[in-house]
């Protein structure tokens, strides 16, 4: 009878975990089985087994490991600008001013815009050097003489790391904005009245109270970054230095159907993941206990 | 005052892109293809014309029922799943939260292989359905996380003052529940919705004649050069708008979301 109301109240539980362990974990569990074999759709007779091969090929392959490189320059520098930028901009939007609402509504809009659309509307409409908006402001400010950049062929990193920047800076603000604002006004009006200066509370009040946000924004900003594919794909079609393990994978699958070694690629991908995972559920994880506690 | 200047400069400055998208897709392609930006060029429809011209309808189509189709699911699964977490106690409650959360952290890209297979050797692709799974299997942590949050929100007491009233479950449920549930709900639905609309990856991988998304049609555009920018724009403004309207209308219930409820 106990047994039969433990399971009444799991049961609820079972479809969406089935689900989610089906659709989720059996695929890697099979590109981990695929990883081991040589395995060409082009070249279909010599399906085999190769024991590591495809992951000895991931490393010494100069396209793969720079792949790598790139994911790990693309998020860092994505997740602390825009951590940073969102930081200040809660910041400001946490005080009264005249037109706040509209300020958060101009603020949200690039999070609004579908990542694809948005990174077409800065490869053509910002970066193209011949019509584009900045080299026209340029021409505007400085006249016929003044610079002209070639902005993805000159940068092509860092035109990626500024769209990004600009798609993700809206959703960290969100995310900190929250936890301004549930910041107990008390404490910093007693700080106030102590005479404790506006960045000794910044410091001292306001920073520690934004951590778990601060942590919960780093947190998931960094899973979706270190899965980027779509404005890799669209800037510069992984040009110029700028593929990711993502867009590296994708290439391998579909353009050189090397199932094998693209399976090795992905689960280095996986194991890479792990590793931020693990720092980061270490993060998340003081957010659970603290709730169990409450 | 200072300050508030300064917001609205930093406020101007990101909606600057949007906005130059928008009046772009109002210029003629001769106008919008110039050197020195066109502010304040003649408006026309031109863009969008062309635009409806290549029959962007059946992307459109397919992004909504793949989008709307999932949502419907991942509610279906989640919230009987942040139920059990939140209401009734499961034992390790926590550990099943992780790894919900874990897969999330499982690249798209260490799945896609026998994913792509599975679906050649079902016949399942260029098939909607086929997305609609993947997009619930996508979202659903980030929906049991967000509801379990909200659920757990629900007071406990008077719930149990309803049962003890003899209210059933049902009536717990409609008068009881729904009302503070309701608001999480819509938000969690918001956030799938607009996760689904902008997925990329497994849509252009797996799909490609009959269900295509709207993404994917975006990306006929990659390569388009100045002669199209209007057109490029207005594609971007059509496949956006569904997703600014609603995010617009819905930014408290976003924000609310985005935090995850999980630190509170």
């Amino acid at each position: 009878m106990k047994g039969a109301a433990r399971w009444a109240r799991r049961a609820p539980l079972l479809p969406a975990l089935i689900f989610t362990i089906v659709v989720t974990q059996l695929p890697f569990v099979a590109t981990l089985g695929i990883s081991l074999m040589e395995w060409n759709s082009l070249d279909p007779e010599n399906r085999g087994f190769a024991g590591l091969d495809n992951y000895v090929a991931v490393f010494t392959d100069s396209g793969l490991r720079s792949s790598v490189w790139t994911t790990i320059v693309l998020t860092v520098t994505v997740v602390l600008v825009s951590l940073i930028l969102g930081l200040g901009l809660a910041l400001l939007l946490d005080r009264k001013f005249f037109g706040r609402g509209a300020v958060r509504t101009m603020l949200i809009a690039p999070f609004l815009v579908v990542p694809v659309a948005a990174a077409l509307l800065w490869k053509h409409a910002l970066y193209n050097p011949d019509y584009g908006l900045f080299n026209g402001l340029l021409k505007m400010v400085f006249g016929e003489d003044g610079p002209h950049v070639e902005w993805i062929s000159d940068m092509p990193l860092v035109a990626v790391e500024a769209a990004l920047i600009w798609q993700w800076t809206p959703f960290m603000m969100l995310i900190l904005l929250a936890g301004l604002q549930s910041r107990p006004p008390d404490a910093v009006e007693a700080a106030h009245i102590d005479g404790a200066s506006s960045f000794q509370i910044f410091r001292y009040l306001t920073l520690p109270h934004l951590r778990q946000y601060l942590e919960l924004g780093g947190l998931l900003g960094s899973i979706y970054i270190v899965q980027n594919f779509d404005a890799v794909f669209t800037i510069t079609s992984g040009g110029l230095g700028t593929a990711n393990l993502p867009y590296s994978v994708y290439q391998t699958f579909f353009q050189a159907h090397d199932y094998g070694r693209a399976s090795a690629a992905g689960v280095v991908v996986v194991v890479g993941s792990i590793i931020i995972a693990t720092f980061a559920l270490r993060v998340v994880s003081s957010l659970l206990r603290e709730e169990a506690r409450s | 005052m200072m300050l508030g200047l300064l917001a609205w400069v930093c406020g101007l400055i990101f909606v600057a892109p949007v906005a130059w998208m928008v009046l772009t897709s109002f210029h003629s392609e001769t106008d919008a293809a110039t050197s020195t930006p066109s502010f304040f060029a003649p408006l026309t429809l031109d863009g969008y014309n062309t635009f409806f011209d290549t029959n962007p309808w059946p992307p459109l189509m397919n992004s909504l029922s793949a989008s709307v189709g999932s949502t419907l699911l991942v509610l279906l699964l989640a919230v009987p799943a942040a139920y059990a977490l939140s209401i009734k106690k499961v034992e390790k409650w926590s550990d099943v939260l992780f790894f919900f959360l874990t897969t999330k952290m499982l690249p798209v890209v260490a799945g896609l292989l026998p994913i792509y297979l599975v679906a050649q050797y079902t016949g399942m692709l260029d098939n909607i359905s086929f997305l609609v799974v993947l997009y619930t299997s996508m979202n659903l942590p980030i929906a049991v996380w967000l509801m379990r949050s909200f659920l757990a929100e629900v007071p406990k007491e008077i719930m149990e003052a309803a049962a003890l009233d003899g209210a059933g479950l049902a009536v717990t449920i409609r008068r009881v529940v729904a009302p503070v549930a309701m608001p999480g709900i819509a938000a969690t639905s918001l956030i799938c919705f607009i996760f689904s609309w902008n997925e990329l990856l497994f849509a252009r991988v797996l799909t490609g004649v009959v269900a295509g998304t709207a993404p994917v049609y975006l990306t006929g555009f990659v390569t388009s050069q100045g002669y199209f920018l209007a057109k490029v724009c207005a594609a971007a403004v059509v496949v956006s708008l569904p997703v600014l309207v609603a995010g617009f209308a819905a930014q408290d219930k976003l924000v609310q979301g985005l935090s995850l409820g999980a630190v509170k």
